[in-house]
């Protein structure tokens, strides 16, 4: 049997705020296979990104289990939670949170940098070939501050796929960006999820949600929804139906 | 490998904020630069000092009267009576590490020359005397044992007796001088030695034979003092026993005893300006250091801006893969990297305001190797000290909550 990409079993989170307990996260089960590019939606508050943040391992689950790629992640320390992002998982923030002054080139090389199997050259290359990826060859040497929001967003995104990871996570990866280059950002995720990236995309719009193939939707910290899309959007078909802006 | 990208991005870091980092490095560039100079001030005194000290003859070793001996009134060096001619020809027989040996007496008195006068002093040596002072003869010659024996009355004078009687510039060798009246006949000049450490003018002298000062000056069988030269400086200390034991004996000083002479080696003299000399160094040392601990204390609060400015930096550093160790390191290798580059700087211009310092004020000044080697150690010691907490702070973060910082 094919190994699943992500796997959740009665997964819960709880954060403790003086005397009450916040239940941000519920229990909630489910799997994603390999290939498949899923939309978490659900309001302001429904527990998307502490749901994102302990598939990204960045946070540790109250109870409940969790598996990526085959590996139990309970228990882990937080070194090895942090090299299992470094080689598993690739992320994207709404705020981009890229380094500033430093070139698009460099940011794309950070996770490399952390991983000592990986040297100089290969780094490069690597880098190199997200970058054109996400159509950006022509500003390697820019910085943030010398990049729009939606070119910002593609250095991020061409960031996370540089180690290769098993799962793209997107924690409101369009939601600082107008309707057209969020349009452009999905084209790309649709583009990459076609060559065989697995996706997790987070967004409280169900407009961009309709661009994946399968959405869970998350209500006060449980599923309440998890199916497939019957037809989903084309962004590339899509983005010519917006008239042009500025 | 992963070090090397670690300094790389240490590196980086400080460069992105070069005027912060300069501003940050300047306690540290102070606090080394002052470390140097005033250790390079230090060291140079006490060179030059030794250097005087030796001039005037290191392995000089004087012999006299014990002043505390005396109970009740107390009488001046001059009038005391414990020294005699017995003791000089013991030593002078019996002593065997050293090379010369030479009684004093001294006074003072007018010099007259024609109808030029000066008041000067006169002392009254043999002609081992010379050497161990380590004085040479310009003009002339020193008077001989044979002129001692016979009580000649005979002197070699200093060049500022010279200047001051010989005023037409008329040679002195052959002359006739007067001293208190007794007329002496300049078989010598001596070469010019200027002032020794204690400001005094060593040329403002009048040699003559200690027969001769004793007899027709002072009138007198005792010594004021024995001058010896022991055979090596290193020597002094057991020459000094060698002399103490040979003159015990002949004095019959009991064990315990509180001896009616006292003797004194040049060497002991060096060591007690050393000694002086290296507390005045290790409080200027114990200055520069406070300058150095405030710059480490200045590197500790902007590391601590550092972190606090970066936190969402190191919260996407965390995120993407960055061990606890490696951001831990990074901030230490920047803290070393700013204390060890102002250390260096610290050095360069320390070395250079020493040159300034000599150049100038003309100070003697030595700049040492390890000075600069502990300044540079310390650096590094700072750095990693009080770069430590800030560090530790960073690593320690949670990445969800630093990248959520604002
Ligand atoms: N670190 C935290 N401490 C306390 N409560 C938290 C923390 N993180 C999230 N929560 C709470 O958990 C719930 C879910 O939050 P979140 O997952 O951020 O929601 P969403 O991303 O869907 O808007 C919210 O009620 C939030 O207040
Ligand atoms: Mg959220």
């Amino acid at each position: 049997m094919k190994e699943k990409a992500i796997h959740v079993a009665r997964l819960k989170r709880s954060f403790k705020m003086g005397e009450d307990t916040v239940h941000a996260l519920n229990g909630v089960s489910f799997g994603i296979e390999k290939g498949e590019f899923v939309t978490i939606m659900g309001s302001s508050g429904s527990g998307k990104s502490t749901l994102l943040n302990l598939i990204g391992c960045l946070d540790s689950p109250t109870s409940g289990t969790y598996k990526i790629d085959g590996v139990p992640v309970k228990d882990l320390d937080r070194n090895q939670l942090a090299q299992i992002r470094n080689e598993k998982i690739g992320f994207i923030f709404q705020s981009y949170n890229l380094l500033p002054r430093t070139t698009a080139l460099e940011n794309v090389e950070l996770p490399l940098l952390y991983n000592n199997a990986i040297g100089v050259e290969e780094r490069r290359k690597r880098a190199l070939a997200a970058l054109e990826k996400v159509s950006l060859s022509d500003r390697l040497h820019h910085t943030p501050s010398q990049l729009s929001g939606g070119q910002q967003q593609r250095v991020a995104i061409a960031r996370s796929l540089v180690n290769d990871p098993v799962v793209i996570l997107a924690d409101e990866a369009t939601g600082n960006l107008d309707t057209k280059t969020s349009y452009e950002i999905m084209s790309l995720f649709q583009e990459l999820n076609k060559q065989g990236k697995t996706i997790v995309f987070v967004t409280h719009e169900p407009d961009i949600a309709s661009f994946s193939g399968r959405t869970i939707v998350l209500r006060d910290g449980k599923i309440i929804r998890d199916e497939q899309n019957a037809n989903v959007r084309i962004a590339k078909d899509d983005l010519r139906t917006i008239p042009k802006q500025g | 490998m992963r070090m090397l990208n670690l300094l790389k991005i240490s590196f980086k870091a400080i460069v992105l904020n070069k005027v912060r980092a300069l501003l940050t490095m300047l306690g540290v560039i102070i606090g080394v630069a002052s470390v140097i100079a005033m250790l390079a001030i230090g060291e140079g005194s006490k060179q030059s000092i030794k250097a005087q000290i030796s001039s005037m003859g290191s392995n000089m070793i004087t012999i006299r009267p014990n002043a505390e001996r005396q109970g009740g009134v107390r009488l001046s060096r001059s009038e005391m009576q414990s020294l005699t001619l017995d003791d000089f020809e013991l030593i002078q027989s019996e002593a065997l590490l050293l090379t010369n040996v030479s009684p004093q007496v001294s006074g003072n008195g007018q010099v007259i020359y024609g109808s030029d006068n000066w008041p000067s002093n006169i002392y009254g040596v043999n002609p081992e005397y010379l050497a161990i002072r380590v004085w040479e003869v310009q003009h002339g010659s020193m008077f001989t044992d044979a002129e001692v024996k016979s009580a000649s009355k005979v002197a070699v004078i200093g060049q500022t007796v010279q200047e001051n009687l010989f005023t037409n510039g008329e040679n002195p060798v052959g002359s006739m001088i007067r001293f208190n009246n007794i007329p002496f006949k300049v078989t010598g000049v001596l070469e010019e030695k200027g002032e020794n450490t204690f400001g005094q003018d060593q040329d403002d002298v009048v040699l003559a034979p200690y027969t001769t000062v004793q007899k027709r000056i002072l009138a007198t069988d005792y010594l004021q003092s024995i001058t010896a030269s022991a055979i090596s400086e290193e020597q002094s200390e057991q020459a000094v026993e060698e002399i103490t034991a040979l003159m015990n004996k002949s004095h019959e000083i009991q064990e315990g005893a509180t001896a009616d002479f006292e003797i004194r080696s040049m060497e002991e003299l060096i060591s007690t300006f050393s000694s002086t000399g290296e507390l005045l160094t290790l409080l200027l040392v114990a200055i520069a250091s406070i300058s150095l601990l405030i710059g480490g204390i200045g590197i500790m609060n902007i590391m601590y801006v550092s972190v606090k400015e970066r936190t969402r930096e190191i919260g996407l550093r965390l995120a993407v893969g960055a061990k606890n160790n490696d951001i831990l390191m990074q901030f230490l290798i920047e803290a070393i990297l700013i204390s060890v580059t102002g250390g260096s700087i610290g050095v360069l211009l320390g070395v250079s305001a020493t040159f300034f310092i000599e150049k100038i004020l003309s100070w003697p000044t030595s700049v040492t190797g390890y000075s600069i080697v502990i300044s540079f150690a310390v650096c590094a010691i700072t750095g990693i000290f009080f770069g430590w907490y800030p560090a530790r702070k960073a690593a320690s973060l949670d990445p969800i909550e630093a990248m959520r910082y604002e």
